[in-house]
C-alpha cells in the first residue's frame, strides 16, 4: 500500500508545487515565442485605408458582442471586452505593410490566461474578412 | 481499500489542477446568426447632422443618463462611458430575508458597473459613396455585478430591446437640441 502512496502522492505534490513560481514571473512571461505567436495572431489585407479598416474592426467586434474600451487612430489600436458569462479581452492593431497592404494583429486574454491557441484567432479573422469583403492573407 | 480510494480522489483533483481553468469557449470569436438581429437592435441611422456634432449630442445623452466618459476617439467615432450603480433588487432582498428567518445567510447583489460603447460610422450609398451628414450609430452595453461579499455574480451583455429603444428616443431629442445649438 505504501507503494501506491509513493506513486500517487509524489506526482500530486509536484503538480501542486508547479504553481509555486513567484507570480511576478507572469509580467514578462509568454508560453510561446514571439515568432510563433505572430504567425497566427496576424493577417495582411489588400488595402491601405487604415481608418476604414479600424472602423470595420470596431464594427466586427461589436457584432461579436464586444464593448469597445479604447480606440486610437494614430496608434492604430482598438481594445474591447466581451462579458458573456466570462471575460474575454482583445486588442487589435492595424499598421501599414508596404505601400498596398495593412497588417492586422489581434491578441486576446480569456479570464486570466493569454489566448495562445491559433483557432480563436482564425475565427476572428474569418469574421473580420466577412465584414471587410477582403481576404485575410497569412503572413510569414 | 480506503487508501486506494483516497489515492483516486487525490489523482482526480490533481488532474483538475493541472488542466487548469476552462479554455476559451469554442464560438467566442465566431459571428453567430443572431449577431445581425442584435446589430439591428443596437443601431440607428441618423441623418442631417455631421459626425462630430452627432458624437457631441451622444455625449450629452450619456451625461443625461449619469454616465462618465472614460475614453473617446472622435476620428474613429468612438465614445466609451461607464457608471457604477446599486444592483440591489427587491426580489433578492425578499428572498434573503426569508432565508435569514430560516436561519441561513445569503449574499445579494450589491453594485454594478455598467459600460457603454457608442460608435458612429458614415452611411454609404448603394454604389459605395459616403453620404454626407448621414451616419449609423451603434451602442453596446455590458455590466459586471458584485454582491455583498464583493464577488462577481454576473458578467453579461445587456440585450433588452426596451433599453436600446429608450436610449435612441433620448438621443433623437438630444440631436434635435444639438442641431438647434442649445
Amino acid at each position: 500500500m505504501s507503494s501506491v502512496r509513493h506513486t500517487v502522492l509524489l506526482p500530486c505534490a509536484l503538480a501542486f508545487l508547479a504553481g509555486c513560481a513567484p507570480s511576478t514571473k507572469a509580467v514578462m512571461e509568454s508560453n510561446q515565442s514571439a515568432v510563433a505567436l505572430r504567425s497566427f495572431q496576424q493577417r495582411a489585407f489588400d488595402t491601405a485605408d487604415k481608418e476604414k479598416t479600424l472602423r470595420t474592426v470596431i464594427a466586427t467586434l461589436q457584432d461579436l458582442s464586444f464593448v469597445v474600451d479604447k480606440a486610437d487612430l494614430d496608434l492604430g489600436t482598438v481594445s474591447a471586452t466581451k462579458l458573456s458569462g466570462y471575460q474575454l479581452r482583445i486588442t487589435v492593431t492595424v499598421r501599414p505593410r508596404g505601400a498596398t497592404q495593412l497588417l492586422v494583429r489581434a491578441n486576446a486574454q480569456y479570464m486570466d490566461k493569454a489566448v495562445e491557441d491559433p483557432k480563436p484567432y482564425q475565427d476572428f479573422f474569418t469574421s473580420l474578412e466577412k465584414s471587410m469583403f477582403l481576404t485575410a492573407h497569412q503572413v510569414d | 481499500m480506503r487508501e486506494t480510494r483516497i489515492a483516486a480522489a487525490l489523482v482526480a483533483s490533481c488532474m483538475l489542477n493541472v488542466v487548469g481553468c476552462a479554455t476559451i469557449p469554442k464560438d467566442a470569436l465566431v459571428l453567430s446568426p443572431d449577431s445581425i438581429e442584435r446589430r439591428q437592435l443596437q443601431t440607428r441611422r441618423i441623418d442631417g447632422i455631421g459626425e462630430k456634432e452627432l458624437l457631441s449630442a451622444s455625449a450629452g445623452v450619456l451625461q443625461d443618463l449619469g454616465f462618465n466618459i472614460d475614453e473617446s476617439e472622435t476620428k474613429l467615432g468612438v465614445i466609451v462611458a461607464s457608471k457604477d450603480r446599486s444592483a440591489i433588487s427587491g426580489g433578492q432582498v425578499f428572498g434573503a430575508i426569508l432565508l435569514a428567518l430560516m436561519g441561513s445567510y445569503s449574499e445579494i447583489d450589491k453594485t454594478q458597473k455598467i459600460r457603454v460603447s457608442l460608435v458612429t460610422h458614415p452611411a454609404i450609398s448603394s454604389n459605395g459613396e459616403i453620404l454626407p451628414n448621414s451616419h449609423f450609430l451603434r451602442i453596446t452595453i455590458q455590466r459586471v455585478v458584485r454582491n455583498t461579499a464583493d464577488q462577481i455574480t454576473r458578467i453579461e451583455s445587456i440585450e433588452e430591446p426596451e433599453i436600446y429603444q429608450e436610449f435612441f428616443e433620448k438621443l433623437s431629442k438630444s440631436v434635435f437640441l444639438e442641431v438647434q445649438q442649445i
